[in-house]
């Protein structure tokens, strides 16, 4: 029997989809059972949608003042509380779930896998390594708790409903540090689906010049219901706000359709996508490195291609 | 701020193509260009900055590996930093002893701030950090894209998934760092030079009373599976009917 606690991630108000991606997950480790664990101020909201998830068993809150805002280091002495009794721990492969769980693991001795991809038994991983150019597979020792990070853009979500979890609520006597504090965050306030979950993701490179430029992108995408993406070129020369890297130092996903556009396809670059069902490529250097994974490619101006793109995709 | 403690680690090149061993043992390093860390290199960028903006807090570089980690200890040199440290070993070392051997480092030393890169790029672990702040029952702020350091705290601005976060530390404090927190500085022939008569000390786990135990078992190693080349369309009506041939459109 293997006790698998899961850290949820939410926002107060909504699960995040990485959490069902990490229920997906678990489910693969035989003979689990799993347990949701949300951290929060008022987690009741976000609790029925996790025990809504198909396959969880279990859902425990975990609210106290202190926990209104993620911070590991408030988050982890509890975590680590609270994992006594189970096999595995696993947080998704988010910034959130990054920061947390190895400090969470470090707390109690034990190792973690991180961005674990495919589950060979319960205690026999792959993950991915050398940005995604070799993966290894790697055991654990069986006598020791298991710590993971899931990589998110390897699972499916659980069904959001058919789940019929109970839902209780723990008070944890964990004394909790006083010396990080939260101040404020500035979150991009966009209409678009989610870079992390959107079906289709529409992204752009340093080829498109300037942020103005990326509003042919914008106009694109939400003509396509898509969110919208950035190579790191993109990103480091001001193009598109930091939470639109896709890559091995940004975000992960593994969209149906990604549309790379104006992308040479650097290594680090691909390492983000390589999970995506379909990939599209339009660039002007028909020689470019995207083109070698690209599922179809169109060599040509984007500032041609795009609108035209957007006037036929709706057509 | 008197002391600001840097972790570098020795790594394959950012421009080396990887290329995994026929027989799956692990990778092939033969031969590879071998460098610092990017995103330690950054970690000490900003160590230097701090020092240079008046604090005047000396800046000491360890490493963990191998003996030719001194290469990469002495590019840290070249760049800035007082001294170096090199924890010399030859098994591999997984992040929870990096952890482990660093505090034994920090015990020693006193920093009042550690910087480090926020993951490696060859295990693209991205643990190390939080699991030295942890055992130092000290303060974490990752993914760091702005650092301003105050008397006794440090407010870092953190790339996160939904954006930008506005932490507050108190000192002492581990932060490990992004991509955008700078650019570090190029190294100069005479800074090398000079590199060469700054003190680089060398220890071993043993010393410092850490056994390289092995955590994790790696028992294959695999290429990733490869994606099939596909189709180039002539215009964007192509493009437009391929896709929704394929139902994405």
């Amino acid at each position: 029997m293997n006790n698998i606690l899961i850290v949820g991630e939410h926002d107060g108000r909504s699960l995040n989809p990485a959490t069902p991606k990490c229920v997906t997950c678990a489910l693969t480790i035989p003979e689990g059972e799993i347990t949701v664990a949300l951290f929060g101020a008022d987690t009741a909201a976000v609790a029925a949608q996790a025990a809504a998830v198909k396959g969880v068993a279990h859902v425990v809150c975990i609210d106290r003042p202190e926990n209104a805002h993620p911070l590991a280091a408030i988050l982890a002495p509890q975590v680590a509380a609270l994992a006594a009794g189970y096999s595995h721990v696993f947080g998704p492969s988010t910034s959130f779930g990054k920061d947390l769980m190895p400090r969470v693991a470090a707390l109690l001795g034990v190792p973690q896998v991180s961005d674990l991809m495919a589950v060979e038994s319960a205690h026999r991983f792959r993950r991915p390594i050398y940005a995604n150019n070799a993966i290894i597979t790697v055991e654990a020792d069986p006598a020791r708790k298991l710590v993971a990070t899931i990589r998110v853009a390897s699972y499916e979500a659980a069904a959001a409903a058919g789940g019929i979890a109970d839902i209780g609520s723990r008070t944890l006597e964990v004394a909790l540090p006083a010396h990080t504090r939260y101040v404020g965050s500035r979150t991009g306030s966009t209409d678009r689906p989610d870079l992390q979950t959107a079906a289709r993701v529409v992204s752009g490179g340093r080829a498109l010049g300037s942020a103005d430029n990326f509003k042919i992108l914008y106009s694109f995408a939400d003509k396509i219901g898509a969110a919208v993406g950035a190579s790191r070129a993109a990103v480091d020369a001001g193009y598109a706000p930091n939470e639109m890297q896709v890559g091995q130092t940004g975000k992960i996903i593994s969209p149906e359709l990604y549309i790379a556009i104006g992308i040479s396809g650097a290594i680090q670059h691909l390492t983000g996508i390589k999970d995506a069902r379909t990939i599209v490529a339009i660039n002007k250097d028909g020689e470019a490195p995207i083109f070698e994974v690209a599922d179809v490619g169109l060599v040509g101006d984007l500032f041609q291609i795009v609108p035209e793109l957007e006037r036929l995709a709706g057509a | 701020m008197q002391k600001i403690m840097v972790c570098v680690k020795r790594v394959v090149d950012y421009n080396v193509r990887i290329r995994v061993k026929p027989d799956g043992s692990g990778v092939m390093l033969d031969g590879v260009k071998m460098s610092v860390n990017p995103f330690d290199e950054i970690a000490l960028e900003e160590a230097l900055r701090i020092k240079e903006r008046g604090t005047n807090a000396e800046v000491v570089a360890v490493s963990i590996g191998v003996a030719d980690t001194q290469q990469q200890l002495r590019t840290t040199l070249a760049m800035g930093a007082d001294r170096a440290i090199l924890v010399q070993t030859d098994q591999p070392v997984e992040p929870l002893t990096a952890a482990q051997t660093f505090l034994a480092i920090a015990k020693k030393e006193n920093p009042d701030l550690i910087l480090l890169g926020k993951q490696a790029i060859d295990d693209d672990a991205n643990q190390t950090g939080q699991m030295l702040a942890a055992l130092w029952e000290r303060p974490q702020a990752t993914y760091a894209s702005k650092i301003e350091v105050g008397a006794d705290k440090v407010t870092v601005t953190r790339e996160v998934d939904a954006g930008l976060e506005t932490i507050e530390v108190d000192l002492p404090a581990v932060i490990t760092v992004d991509l955008r927190l700078n650019e570090p500085r190029y190294v100069k022939l005479p800074d090398i030079m000079k590199a060469k008569k700054k003190p680089l000390d060398v220890t071993s786990l043993a010393a410092l009373g850490i056994s390289a135990g092995q955590w994790l078992t790696t028992v294959k190693t695999q290429p990733p599976p490869q994606r099939q080349k596909g189709v180039i369309v002539k215009d964007v009506a192509e493009l437009v009917d391929v896709l929704k041939k394929k139902g994405l459109l």
